[in-house]
């Protein structure tokens, strides 16, 4: 989870990632962050975030996004 | 003859007044509703006396926005618009160049717009505007008297100074471009657009114009599809979308992440994409998702009104290799000039130049700009003409057709738009307790890396830059240093900061 935070404390360091519940509806996250998001993902947990994934559900908060990380780590 | 862009709007209300011009998905205007309220709108700039003025127009993307677009027009007067999504401070710079009489609000932005110093600027209602009741006679000689040298719009760009450049376009440049794109494109009235680029930008004209000539239906798609790949290729099924323009980020966005296992796009048939080099791997992730779709590569600077070049895809490309930027649209030329101005021998690299109806008039309130960017014609000393110097290096391949190889300065294409890092480092650099700084870009993983010196910290200086850039101009990464290197001579070196930002880079691999 430290590790996740720091990736998205990267993109926008003025973001309190820990309370904020609404990244994709308040937009706070772009499609460039997400392109971003994803690829760090990748190279620091070695899971693959494909397209049914990316949702508001998934990536509307660092807790949320968490769980998507350790579901596909399962899955791995 | 057409003179007028509003003949588009007159023409097709008599035939078409119940179809829906423009939608967002939940909200749309129908071509007669277009054309009422954008009549309100003209008769509301009558009414106080307006005419040949800039009209800002600062409102949420919506039908309305581009109803109000209409409306300045028949009203004798030009659009200039701004966004809620733009910040604070660049709207401020773009009011102070533009000195409107009137903003064009809606209920969201309103409060926002009272904020700024007005200085003469009166925020007001679209509704209040719209719901007018049209002066037929008045709106008649407003329209008679129009000329096809008068400006549509103003819109701005990126200026390396800080001070964005409104660039200036007229009836005739936006008609010019509008037949030609049509033509090549082969729009009609069965054309559903999906729209993605802001209104604020030229490259809505894809979309708007051609609307409104043939009958055709826009759908404004929400930003936030951007971001949700198979949720944005249920929006394009759902309203039976078959053409976008887009820029070619949101393209990979879709077909990087295996959407096209799990849902394709079923109407689509037209696909355009420029602003940007499309990595091949994605283009052909699209081509096989679509075989039977026609894809079109796009290039040409605001400056020369919309889209100047086009190339439709008619080969196999190899990864590693680049999609042309073909050949121009009919009605205008391309020269490529050599730095002593004669013309670039075939594989000679040259500044590509155009010459055109489709010039734009200039910057708005800026002789000096307009001044080093539309020049006179090297290569015809016998009578004026003028041409635009983009500042983009090009040459010819073995086949006559345009190759982008890369800029004169320090212009970047970042995410579809055009960026002057230049701007990026004069705003840092006007942030209190910043004392130097210096932008780099990286091309191959598109980011946009600041570096400064001063006591603010990073998250601080990020916070200031979102009062005064717009969101696509942010930097992706934002590094203080305690000193920032030196060339022997004084300057910021630029290489050595290159090496500190792949160094980052290496750190998290």
């Amino acid at each position: 989870m430290d590790e996740l935070l720091e990736i998205l404390e990267e993109l926008h360091p003025d973001v309190d990632f820990e309370t904020e519940e609404h990244l994709i509806e308040n937009m706070i996250l772009d499609s460039f962050d997400i392109v971003t998001l994803i690829a760090e993902i990748g190279e620091v947990f070695g899971v693959t975030v494909t397209a049914q994934y990316i949702t508001p559900q998934n990536f509307n908060s660092a807790k949320a996004l968490w769980a998507l990380i350790e579901k596909l780590e399962e899955e791995e | 003859m057409q003179n007028h862009i509003l003949d588009y709007l007159n023409t097709i209300v008599e035939t078409k007044a119940d179809k829906v011009a423009y939608s967002d998905g939940t909200e749309s205007l129908t071509f007669g509703q277009v054309y009422r309220q954008s009549r309100g709108i003209g008769t509301a700039l009558f009414d106080r006396g307006l005419r040949k003025r800039p009209i800002l127009v600062f409102m949420s993307k919506s039908p309305q926005e581009i109803a109000a677009f209409f409306g300045v027009v028949a009203g004798g007067c030009f659009y200039v618009p701004v966004d809620e999504e733009m910040p604070g401070g660049r709207i401020q710079l773009i009011m102070d160049n533009v000195r409107a009489p009137l903003m064009i609000c809606d209920r969201t932005t309103i409060g926002k717009a009272k904020e700024f110093s007005l200085k003469g600027t009166e925020p007001v209602l679209y509704d209040e505007l719209a719901k007018r009741e049209p002066d037929d006679e008045a709106l008649r000689r407003i329209y008679r008297s129009a000329l096809d040298t008068d400006p549509v719009y103003l819109v701005f760009t990126s200026g390396s100074t800080g001070i964005p450049k409104g660039v200036a376009a007229c009836h005739r440049s936006v008609i010019d471009y509008i037949e030609q794109l049509s033509e090549v494109m082969g729009f009609d009235e069965n054309t559903v657009f999906g729209n993605q680029t802001p209104l604020y930008v030229d490259a809505c004209l894809k979309e708007i114009y051609p609307t409104v000539k043939f009958g055709a239906t826009t759908y404004l798609i929400p930003r936030k599809c951007f971001s949700l790949p198979a949720m944005l290729v249920e929006y394009l099924n759902r309203w039976k979308i078959n053409t976008i323009c887009w820029v070619v980020s949101a393209l990979t966005m879709v077909s990087a992440f295996g959407t096209f296992e799990s849902v394709k796009p079923k109407y689509l048939h037209t696909i355009a994409f420029g602003s940007e080099v499309f990595p091949i791997r994605q283009f052909r992730r699209w081509r096989e998702a679509l075989p039977e779709a026609d894809f079109v590569n796009l290039y040409g600077p605001t400056e020369a009104t919309g889209m100047c070049c086009y190339y439709r895809v008619d080969r196999e490309f190899e990864e590693g290799e680049t999609i042309p930027v073909g050949k121009p649209f009919p009605n205008r030329e391309i020269l490529l000039l050599t730095g002593d101005g004669r013309e670039a021998a075939d594989g000679e690299e040259g500044e590509i130049c155009v010459r055109g109806s489709s010039l734009a008039l200039g910057y708005y309130n800026d002789p000096e700009r307009t001044a080093a960017a539309f020049v006179q014609n090297p290569l015809n000393t016998a009578y004026p003409e003028r041409i635009y110097r983009t500042g983009d290096i090009g040459k010819r391949n073995e086949r006559g057709e345009l190759l982008f190889v890369s800029r004169k300065d320090s212009q970047i294409k970042h995410m579809g738009h055009r960026i002057e890092l230049g701007e990026i480092e004069v705003n840092a650099a006007m942030v209190p307790d910043v004392h130097m700084a210096a932008c780099i870009y990286d091309p191959d993983r598109a980011k946009i890396l600041l570096f400064y010196t001063g006591e603010l910290s990073e998250a601080e200086l990020t916070g200031r830059l979102k009062e005064r850039l717009p969101r696509y101009m942010l930097p992706n990464r934002t590094v203080r240093l305690a000193q920032m290197p030196l060339t022997p001579n004084g300057k910021t070196d630029r290489m050595a900061l290159r090496g500190m930002g792949a160094q980052k880079n290496k750190r998290k691999d």
